[in-house]
């Protein structure tokens, strides 16, 4: 698809495709509300850029002017987890980085959202091996994978308008809407490893792979 | 303005003006005169020169490698004054010994020669360590006992520096070390978050840091208590 300015020039992201017409025991005025809040939060995301590798490099590409993430309300990247929306892994994270991105997603404030860009932050990628995490949702939960080698600032950016899109059909009385299935292994709502491979497909490289086990 | 050195324009000075090697042979060729000369100042240490893509390697004893780096650095005639890598290699082939080594280059002369230890399997995994001759070997020597596991006799904080200190599983770059490593993937995870990035410090750095005085009061009672951080 194209991503030419003119396009979204204008117009949120994807408002038009919104319906947020009152389910069955909603009212009028707290979908009305929940739409006026998701705008806001959709059209000004701050990101904490967690950039390890060279998704970082196209993750400036896409902040630069060409193609100007300002358009989509993220002009203003927060180098601080405290003032930050959505956190945007590009690239690699190593065991040894694995309690420092942990650390920085317990410091942003809800509501806060996470994108994995790339292969390696997504799956390990090509790193299969004694040092990478295997997929940065094995730590911290992630609402939208970017594939891509690097991904190209396109691709990014299309996964920023999904997670926009996502972001505007938030229901806020939902219950639960914010609660964590945090992977941490001392929490009570930890799944062990077995239980993981049950459920899971073998994935990356090797069909002998599973999402636990080496 | 006047310089501190002398410029040597290209094309203007003598023999050793600087220029890139071309044709040269993959094995043989001509040996560094260091060589030579650590040959004839330690009789019996040298077991081996090899002179592979113009570079001169000097296979030496354990015992005396530190003496001969020592010599190196500080013989006039050789001026090693600049300590370029520390590392090690081990063969795909078991019966292979380990090698450790240390590449030396010499600005004065424009020189560089490279000296290694070999190990035979089985054996102590143990140098000494040149960090009285190079301050910089520091690092260099802690990567290697880091990926190799080889401990370098003499060096004032040998711990992993890549790696974090808490790490179990072994050394990465050995030839018994499984690429996924020895753990489960679940392993892995639970071992590195159950890690504590702040209290990842050594005592060491801590206590002489200028910051000491200004630690929360609970961190420098532990330091001055003897414990060891990142535990």
């Amino acid at each position: 698809m194209g991503l030419n300015g003119a396009e979204f020039a204008g117009h949120g992201p994807a408002t038009e495709m919104v319906h947020m017409d009152a389910r069955p025991g909603e009212s009028w005025v707290t979908t009305k509300l929940d739409f006026l809040v998701n705008w806001g939060r959709a059209n000004s995301l701050w990101p904490m850029p967690f950039g390890t590798a060279c998704c970082a490099i196209e993750f400036m590409a896409s902040a630069a002017s060409k193609y100007d993430l300002a358009r989509f309300g993220m002009e203003r990247m927060a180098f601080s987890p405290r003032q930050s929306d959505v956190l945007i892994c590009a690239g690699r994270v190593p065991f040894k980085l694995a309690p420092i991105i942990r650390r920085i997603w317990q410091q942003m404030p809800q509501p806060k959202w996470c994108i994995s860009m790339g292969a390696c932050a997504s799956t390990g990628g090509m790193f299969d091996n004694y040092a990478v995490v295997q997929g940065i949702d094995t730590i911290i939960p992630v609402d939208v994978y970017v594939p891509g080698c690097p991904p190209r600032p396109e691709g990014l950016i299309y996964g920023i308008m999904m997670l926009q899109k996502k972001i505007m059909n938030e229901r806020n009385a939902q219950a639960g809407i914010r609660d964590e299935m945090s992977p941490d292994p001392i929490s009570k709502l930890y799944i062990p490893a077995s239980r993981i491979d049950e459920l899971s497909e073998p994935f990356g490289n090797s069909v002998h792979q599973t999402r636990s086990a080496p | 303005m006047s310089h501190p050195f002398t410029i040597v324009h290209p094309g203007t000075g003598s023999d050793a003006t600087p220029v890139t090697p071309r044709n040269v042979p993959v094995h043989g060729g001509p040996i560094s005169v260091s060589a030579a000369a650590v040959e004839a100042q330690f009789p019996g240490a040298v077991s081996r020169v090899v002179v592979a893509r113009g570079e001169t390697t000097v296979i030496v004893s354990a015992a005396r490698v530190h003496e001969i780096i020592q010599w190196l650095h500080d013989e006039p005639a050789q001026s090693y004054e600049y300590l370029s890598d520390v590392t090690a290699v081990e063969f795909r082939d078991l019966s292979q010994p380990l090698e450790v080594v240390w590449h030396l280059r010499s600005l004065r002369f424009r020189r560089f020669i490279r000296v290694k230890v070999q190990i035979v399997k089985g054996q102590k995994l143990e140098v000494p360590s040149v960090w009285d001759i190079y301050k910089g070997a520091d690092w260099l020597e802690r990567e290697c006992y880091d990926m190799f596991g080889i401990k370098f006799a003499g060096h004032p904080d040998l711990r992993r520096i890549l790696l974090w200190e808490q790490y179990k599983e072994g050394f990465p770059l050995r030839k018994d070390f499984p690429l996924r490593g020895r753990f489960s993937r679940s392993e892995q995870l639970k071992n590195a978050l159950s890690a504590n990035p702040e209290s990842r410090y050594s005592m060491e750095e801590l206590s002489i840091a200028d910051a000491f005085e200004d630690l929360p009061a609970d961190m420098r009672k532990r330091l001055s208590g003897g414990e060891k951080t990142g535990e």
